[in-house]
């Protein structure tokens, strides 16, 4: 049987920056390998649960840029959750947030983002690739899972595993209400006391915007400075997703799933997990606030978060069985391009 | 300065002070020993890691040490931050006996050259000859402090004082696979691919500091390295440079591991 008679997906486009990702890499940032994982997590495993996939079954991870994509299965059901993409299926436009399903042949081509930054589309079953150190997901600085460590190519074709992606009822999620995204909040430390009461202050009023260096490994925020108490190196230690370190030009770095595991500047605060999602979905040239909760405050947030998202993931709605997407007016390319006068 | 860390002092006779538990945002603590670099604190940090580990508590999923914290993951729904911390402050009062290993590695290093474009150039920072900087780093009683930054990336202390260099102004996007750098008090073994960097090039090692392949052995983990190691570098030729990255590339170690003693935990009475 040659590579093509096996179910996979072929990507004619790889979009802007296409990688597989699951729930991330964990037990080895001992030794200095960076998490991963997708950026949205909660969106990852709604994509998941619309196709009946373990949570953190691993998925597409798209940003900004879709990818254009042939289907080389006999049926394959999918998902795609998280920013607003516009989505057609040989041309017929989809509705995301629901799975789908599609055949050898069909043409699948997700667009410009509209709103948010990242989406997740998942395949029934996942994806048939071998797990680096227990995970599928990318880590492009070095070169760790995926396919061969990297962002997704034009030409790249990822198998299904077989027989996987059989019947199942087609699922969409309820309405869900526009995450608030005004402020960000934070539990401050581990290293606060490295930056001046005026410091503190300016970093929880002022709004920063994400510069053009926001990428899987951390947002570089611009904005007004933070000052720093007793300079900005400190002994290195360990590194969170979430982490907001502060170097040297007062500006603050937020840092995300693909970060280094130490770091040498003090970091002033952490994103709570629960807006983390929200910082996934910021876009260059957006604007956000930070604000203080305590560490107590933030714990009963998350907790509160996970269960909403379990409840989420249980309450996906039947939508009836059609074999094909039903014919919507087709998206005018005007559509694709609306997004990017946000930038 | 951060590079330049106060004298040290005398490990068994330092009381044991209790750490500083530090948010981390959620679903993290830092268990945070002092602020500077020396053995006393990086043993304090191993054996509560050692402790951690050992008592297996439910809801921690891994462990990150440091220099001089180590750094807890948790899930807060299955144990909540404020259990979490009674539970480490009774292993830190009461670290568990389990000795660590210690192991010295012996590892080929090749100076100068294309392999360490920045020998000269610290040579004559310091008013040495480059074959006196190769000496006294090679006879460096290095100890691994740390696994970070890059996948087995290690930090090292113990790098003689004459050697002691800021970092380089303008970091470097790019430097070479394997390099051997020093930057402040430290010197670092970088792993088999490139890195960026501010520290200044010695050299470079024919071992994979890094290698998958070796997961799942028991000797020898990916992570050549691991904190609380003791190196010594061995100078080698470039011919025999290149022989040696042909065999570590094709799975031979080519570093050297005596196991020295299994330390007995340094409690003070």
């Amino acid at each position: 049987m040659s590579a093509n008679d096996t179910p996979g997906l072929r990507l004619v486009e790889a979009g802007l920056g296409t990688s597989l990702q699951d729930l991330g890499r964990r037990f080895f940032q001992r030794f200095g390998i960076s998490e991963s994982g997708a950026l949205d997590a909660p969106a990852l495993r709604l994509a998941n649960a619309l196709l009946g996939n373990e949570p953190g079954t691993a998925a597409l991870e798209i940003t900004l840029s879709g990818p254009v994509i042939d289907i080389e299965a006999e049926r394959v059901r999918l998902a795609l959750v998280g920013a607003d993409f516009p989505v057609t299926l040989n041309g017929q436009a989809l509705r995301t947030g629901r799975s789908f399903e599609a055949q050898r042949g069909d043409r699948l081509v997700i667009g410009l983002a509209r709103q948010g930054a990242r989406a997740y589309l998942a395949v029934a079953g996942g994806f048939a690739a071998a797990p680096t150190l227990g995970s599928l997901s990318t880590h492009s600085r070095s070169r760790l899972g995926g396919l061969d460590g990297g962002y997704l190519k034009a030409g790249d074709r990822l198998a299904l595993t077989p027989g996987a992606a059989g019947e199942g009822p087609q699922l969409a999620l309820p309405a869900l209400p526009a995450p608030e995204a005004a402020k960000l909040r934070v539990v401050l430390g581990p290293q606060d006391d490295f930056y001046t009461d005026e410091g503190i202050e300016t970093f929880l009023s002022a709004r920063y915007q994400v510069s053009p260096r926001a990428d899987r490994m951390g947002y570089q925020f611009e904005g007004p400075a933070i000052a720093h108490a007793k300079g900005f190196n400190i002994v290195s230690d360990g590194i969170v997703n979430g982490s907001i370190q502060v170097p040297g030009n007062g500006q603050p770095i937020v840092l995300l799933a693909d970060r280094q595991t130490t770091g040498g500047y003090p970091k002033i605060a952490t994103v709570i997990e629960a807006d983390l999602p929200i910082l996934a979905q910021l876009r260059p040239g957006e604007g956000i606030g930070f604000t203080a909760v305590t560490a107590d405050e933030a714990e009963e947030i998350v907790l509160e978060a996970r269960a909403a998202q379990a409840a989420r993931e249980a309450a996906l709605v039947e939508v009836g069985a059609a074999r094909r997407p039903p014919a919507i007016r087709a998206l005018l390319s005007a559509d694709l391009t609306a997004g990017l006068a946000r930038v | 300065m951060r590079h330049n860390p106060p004298p040290r002092e005398p490990t068994l006779d330092r009381p044991l002070e209790l750490p500083r538990f530090l948010p981390a945002g959620t679903g993290a603590l830092v268990v945070e020993f002092g602020a500077q670099v020396d053995e006393s604190t990086s043993e304090a940090v191993l054996a509560l890691d050692r402790a951690v580990t050992a008592a297996g508590i439910e809801g921690v999923i891994e462990l990150v040490p440091t220099y001089r914290s180590l750094l807890v993951h948790f899930d807060p729904t299955v144990i909540r931050a404020a259990a979490l911390r009674q539970t480490l402050e009774t292993l830190v009062a009461h670290p568990e006996a389990a000795p660590r290993e210690e192991r010295l590695w012996t590892i080929p290093v090749c100076y100068g050259g294309a392999c360490g474009e920045d020998l000269e150039a610290v040579a004559k920072l310091h008013k040495l000859d480059p074959q006196e900087v190769v000496a006294i780093h090679a006879a460096s009683d290095f100890r691994v402090y740390m696994i970070g930054f890059a996948p087995g990336f290690a930090y090292l202390g113990g790098l003689d004082p004459r050697l002691h260099t800021s970092r380089r102004v303008e970091p470097r996007l790019r430097t070479p696979a394997r390099s051997v750098s020093i930057g402040g008090a430290q010197s670092a073994l970088n792993p088999p691919f490139e890195l960026p960097s501010g520290w200044h090039l010695l050299g470079q090692t024919p071992v994979r500091l890094w290698d998958p392949r070796r997961e799942g052995d028991a000797t020898i983990g990916p992570s050549l390295l691991l904190p609380g190691d003791r190196v010594r570098l061995s100078p080698v030729e470039p011919g025999e440079y290149r022989d040696l990255c042909a065999r570590a590339d094709a799975g031979d170690p080519v570093a050297q591991l005596q196991i020295l003693s299994r330390t007995a935990e340094e409690t003070p009475a």
